[in-house]
């Protein structure tokens, strides 16, 4: 295994450009780590982006978006109160990641490129409508979260791509968003199923604008708009919330595994779908929850 | 397998090392640096046994590269005690039996340690929640948190 720690983008995406074999970039290793220590993956090439300026920041845009490093750690997010008081539906589904000793190190990024169905924080960024900057042989582009991810394990990213920031979009007024996750234990478990709920209000608290997204019920977490549509335009009524857990559990296509079974999971994306609802609603409201 | 050369700082004491880029922290802790406090319990994140702190954030030593540690502040449970003074933390463990075979406690120490030093006042459910990734299959936990909250405690009156 041959270990780089580039000091850019640039040279991080010419090294995996170049590399043979299994390559692998090093963020906060608890995945790659996992994988190696346990011989699924030993990567022939190891690439620390850790040592890239700027990876540990996060910081405000001029239009009031936030960009997060791509070294920043669960930790380090949930410790940054203007971050949390923005997004928070997104500090807490990272805050969901394995225990304090894993908070220290996971990522964003590595959470994303993982690629998990069932990654905690995945479905919080597609809802946030979250991109992320890749930089590859050919320059930097933008590219939605929600795009990244194509099947368990895999990415749309080509060799020599390298994630390079995330972005996470201005709040505006009047908006909230809610992530939860159902697991059959209190702490360090993984998704049965996950959802993630982002709302923006109007003067009269009617909805006018929604994201869904749901984790741990197909190969991919998914965005579902035919669920945002149940919402949008509505005060979050009953009738509204019963089409939200509707649309929700008809876009499941879930596996049966030792967490769940397909109805099982089908059946707790409604449900969950419904509460993380009611929460970004509320916190879109002012309100502290 | 080429070996690199790593210089960084353990307890506050500077150490250079050779390692090959495969080997953990708990690695070269335990087989390079004969730093033995931190165990090796799963290898994979899940128990705890491992802990140390890096720059003051606790972290799993087991994933975590030892080539990772160049130019970082590694703190494990053998820089706890001052010489033959023991941290109130350790004192308390022994007074109140918190431990049994013993080999959670160097990674439930560290983790505690760097719990109060960030919240001096933590509540029952906050010590839980923050030892969650530091399994015991001994003492069924309650005397570890209930070890935990008195040193809190006691550190908030001698402060
Ligand atoms: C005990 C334990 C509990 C866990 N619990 C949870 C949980 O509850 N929920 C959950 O979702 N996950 C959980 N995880 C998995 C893991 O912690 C998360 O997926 C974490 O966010 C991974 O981030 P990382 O920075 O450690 O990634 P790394 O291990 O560093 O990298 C992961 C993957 O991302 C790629 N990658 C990293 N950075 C980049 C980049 N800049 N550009 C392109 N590719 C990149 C790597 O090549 C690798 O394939 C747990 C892990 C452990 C060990
Ligand atoms: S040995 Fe590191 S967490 Fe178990
Ligand atoms: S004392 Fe034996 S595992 Fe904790």
């Amino acid at each position: 295994m041959q270990y780089h720690s580039p000091t850019s983008f640039e040279d991080a995406a010419a090294l995996a450009a170049e590399a043979t074999g299994v390559t692998r970039f090093l963020a906060g290793g608890t995945d790659v780590l996992v994988q190696l220590r346990a011989d699924i993956t030993t990567p022939d090439t190891l690439i620390d982006i850790k040592k890239i300026p700027n990876v540990q920041a996060i910081s405000r845009s001029d239009d009031g978006g936030w960009t997060i490093g791509v070294a920043v750690s669960g930790a380090e997010m949930r410790e940054h109160k203007e971050l949390g008081q923005d997004w928070p539906g997104l500090v807490e589904a990272m805050d969901l990641i394995g225990s304090t000793q894993v908070q220290g190190r996971a990522t964003l990024v590595g959470n994303l490129c993982n690629g998990s169905p069932a990654a905690d924080s995945v479905p919080a960024m597609v809802a946030a409508g979250a991109s992320v900057s890749v930089t590859g042989p050919q320059g930097t582009r933008q590219v939605p979260v929600a795009d990244i991810p194509v099947s368990p394990g895999r990415t749309s990213l080509v060799q020599g791509e390298v994630i390079s920031a995330v972005h996470i979009p201005a709040r505006g007024s009047n908006a909230g968003d809610a992530y939860l996750r159902f697991i059959p234990r209190t702490e360090m478990d993984i998704a049965v199923v996950g959802c993630a709920i982002n709302v923006e209000l109007d003067s009269n608290g009617i909805i006018t604008q929604a994201r869904v997204s749901l984790g741990a019920v197909a190969p991919t977490v998914l965005l579902v708009p035919e669920a945002a549509d149940a919402i949008i335009g509505s005060a979050l009524d009953d009738g509204a919330l019963d089409k939200l857990a509707k649309a929700a559990s008809a876009a499941c296509n879930p596996i049966s595994d030792k967490r769940g079974t397909v109805e099982f999971r089908t059946h707790v994306a409604g449900v969950l779908a419904k509460r993380a609802a009611k929460i970004a609603y509320a916190r879109a409201q002012g309100e502290n929850t | 397998m080429k070996k690199i050369h790593v210089s960084t700082t353990v307890n506050g004491e500077n150490v250079e090392y050779l390692c090959d880029p495969r080997e953990t922290v708990l690695d070269v802790l335990r087989d390079r640096l004969n730093l033995t406090g931190a165990k090796e319990g799963c290898g994979t994140g899940d128990c705890g046994a491992c802990s140390v702190t890096v720059d003051d954030r606790l972290v799993c030593s087991c994933l975590m590269l030892g080539v990772e540690a160049e130019g970082k502040n590694i703190a494990t449970v053998e820089g706890m005690a001052t010489g033959e003074k023991l941290h109130p933390l350790q004192k308390k463990f022994i007074e109140y039996a918190a431990l049994q075979c013993g080999i959670c406690t160097p990674g439930i120490l560290v983790a505690a340690k760097s719990l109060l030093e960030k919240n001096p006042d933590p509540t029952e459910t906050e010590v839980r929640y923050w030892l969650a990734g530091n399994l015991c299959r001994c003492t069924g936990y309650d005397k570890i948190i209930r070890a935990v909250m008195d040193t809190a405690a006691d550190m908030r009156e001698a402060s």
